[in-house]
């Protein structure tokens, strides 16, 4: 294998056929590179559509109440319905394979500016939560604390702020915990600060948003036992969807609805749009697959027939190798070894190109100007490429070398 | 002196549609250090005894022994081995590869001996050297006059140091003047103790020779003893 002379020899016939070595691993370079870039704009994609779902528990789901399609139980149709806190209770009596449900209440508030502190005011968002919600949309704490369970149960008008709301009402590296502000007229004391996942948001912006404990959020706004909106989260290992059917059919019962009403409830849950989005991208990844390892596929053919052409126009060289005493299999070597040098060339050059422009992608598209390494190939990929590549440019090489190996000398020598 | 080749009873058979029977029983001996010419007409078998002498083809039935080894049914690496070792070709058209120089020629046995790239080149220097040709080493083949191409072939031959050189109409290529050059650089060849076996038609060169085997449709005609070099001479070729 490492054998200068035989490296020697390579080399001077590729060169010998400058413009066809050329042309012949330009197909396979492009082959290369097509897979490549094909894999590696691919997986960017997906993960830049993960990213923006990521801190979201994709085993929830979030149900909403609405208006009836159906008339039921004396009730007429096109009924406004909404969930109370009963149906909390019952529903996590009673549903198989639930792990946590948070009841969520976010008013409406027109006012502007309704957060002040002293002099400093802002808009924020409000919302009314149980202190499990943070399982389902997890908040990075910059100060403080999440809400907790003493918080929910003792109706305490406490709250935990968006990092954009502490920007607005706080100076910079003042410690807010302990601290009070006003929102829409009420004190409530600050808690903690931190930020949901910025990809999925209910309320407007949530680094404008301020959580309290649901059930002051109840009381304060005048709610009764009103909930705006159910998230529910699936125990690992079952499946949201079931457990989603299991809520809906206790809210129909409980609120009268027709069982076959499928417009009363609003529901919608992460993981029927993670499965297709990964079907998506399952698609996306298969088509790169297919036409990149197609275009190198023609590479290689390419290089076969470029090797059956050498073989031919090199009979007689080939012959007087032969009567000089050179062995079939070192014929077979020298063929085999051309086609995978021209190959793995060209290929190594494809799949570094191929890495390059996606790194250029990479910095032309991160925010920072620092690359974030969404836009390439993970290294596995690249090794298998390199692997499939040796293997392709050998098997390439086999026909023609076996051809090669079978030239008889003197048919070789009398053909002048 | 001892028998370098043996022939007993070589018989071929050449099955591209109607069988051709091309040797029909040879019996020959070549002592080692002669200089041997085989003469025929074409169509006589010369070619095909070459090839059989040279390991290039096989033969159907008889026995073939060179260098006191009985050469049958080989394997091609086996053959190639034996080509590699004990024999020296000479070629009517050089057959030198186009791509390499003169000396890269010369050296090529020796790669497929595995010897270094440092000490066959030497090697191939020195026997260019021998045969005058030491200031066209780094030349290409299409570089070298005819003479000088079929110099360099010898090297080539000498260079694995063979039991038996073999030339195939070495001055079919060639004018009167450089076919003469070259006949007198295998004598010379011979004179040193190689066994020489030259294929040709041209009684001139078989003149020079000390003797010569005449085949006719497969047979041995007869086998002159020609070491006065006063062979009946045809030195006017009929017009082909």
């Amino acid at each position: 294998m490492f054998d200068l002379d035989r490296w020697n020899e390579i080399f001077m016939t590729i060169r010998r056929n400058k413009v066809r070595s050329v042309l012949t691993a330009f197909g396979v370079f492009w082959g290369v590179f097509m897979l490549v870039a094909l894999l590696g704009g691919g997986a960017a994609l997906e993960k830049k559509i993960l990213k923006e779902v990521s801190g979201v528990a994709t085993n929830s789901c979030f149900i909403m109440g609405g208006r009836t399609s159906e008339a039921y139980k004396g009730f007429r149709k096109g009924r406004y319905w909404q969930a109370v806190n009963r149906d909390v209770e019952i529903i996590k009596a009673k549903v198989k394979g639930l792990d946590e449900i948070s009841p969520l209440i976010m008013p409406w508030s027109a006012a502007s500016d309704n957060a002040v502190r002293g002099e400093k005011k802002g808009t924020v968002n409000l919302m009314g939560t149980y202190a499990n919600y943070n399982k389902m949309d997890h908040h990075t704490m910059k100060f403080g604390r999440y809400l907790n369970d003493m918080d929910v149960q003792e109706h305490r008008k406490v709250c935990m702020i968006g990092s954009r709301v502490y920007e607005v009402l706080f100076n910079r590296g003042e410690d807010p915990v302990g601290k009070d502000i006003r929102v829409d007229g009420v004190y409530y004391k600050v808690i903690g600060v931190g930020d949901g996942s910025d990809n999925i948001s209910f309320n407007g912006d949530k680094r404008e948003a301020v959580t309290i404990p649901f059930t002051t959020m109840q009381k304060i706004y005048n709610y009764g036992d009103r909930i705006e909106l159910l998230c529910a989260l699936a125990k690992p290992g079952v499946a949201v969807s079931d457990v989603q059917e299991q809520i809906e059919t206790i809210l129909k019962n409980n609120h009268s609805i027709a069982p076959h009403d499928k417009q009363a409830i609003n529901a919608f849950n992460l993981e029927t749009m993670f499965q297709q989005v990964r079907y998506l991208f399952l698609g996306v990844n298969i088509l790169a697959w297919i036409v990149g390892f197609g275009t190198l596929f023609a590479g290689i053919i390419g290089v076969s027939n470029i090797m059956t052409v050498t073989v031919r126009e090199r009979t007689q060289e080939i012959g007087i190798r032969r009567a000089l005493g050179a062995k079939p299999s070192a014929i077979l070597t020298q063929i085999m070894s051309e086609s995978f040098t021209i190959t793995a060339m060209a290929g190594f050059l494809g799949i570094s190109f191929g890495v390059l422009v996606l790194q250029m992608i990479d910095l032309a598209v991160s925010d920072d100007g620092g690359a974030t390494s969404m836009f390439q190939i993970s290294f596995v990929t690249a090794v298998s490429a390199a692997l499939i590549i040796i293997i392709l440019g050998t098997l390439a090489g086999l026909g023609p070398a076996f051809r090669a190996m079978k030239i008889r000398p003197i048919e070789a020598l009398s053909e002048e | 002196m001892s028998t370098i080749i043996k022939l007993k009873n070589i018989n071929k058979t050449y099955y591209n549609g109607a069988p051709l029977h091309v040797l029909k029983g040879i019996d020959l001996e070549i002592e080692r250090g002669e200089l041997v010419s085989i003469m025929g007409a074409s169509g006589s078998g010369k070619s095909t005894l070459l090839n059989i002498l040279g390991i290039l083809d096989g033969y159907d039935t008889g026995d073939y022994y060179l260098n006191n080894e009985l050469i049958k049914n080989l394997s091609e690496t086996q053959a190639a081995r034996f080509r590699n070792k004990l024999i020296g070709f000479i070629f009517q058209s050089f057959n030198l590869i186009p791509f390499k120089n003169a000396m890269e020629n010369v050296a090529l046995p020796l790669y497929y001996q595995k010897v270094s790239r440092k000490a066959r080149n030497k090697m191939a220097v020195e026997y260019l050297d021998r045969l005058g040709l030491k200031a066209w080493a780094h030349h290409m083949p299409n570089e070298l006059s005819g003479g000088q191409k079929q110099r360099v072939a010898i090297a080539r031959a000498l260079i694995s140091k063979p039991q038996i050189i073999l030339a195939d109409e070495p001055t079919g290529a060639l004018d009167s003047i450089t076919s003469a050059e070259v006949i007198d650089v295998l004598k010379k060849v011979n004179a040193t103790g190689m066994t020489v076996i030259i294929v040709t038609h041209e009684s001139g060169v078989a003149n020079q020779t000390n003797k010569i085997i005449r085949l006719k449709d497969g047979f041995i005609e007869r086998i002159e003893d020609n070491s006065g070099h006063d062979t009946s001479s045809f030195g006017i070729q009929n017009i082909k």
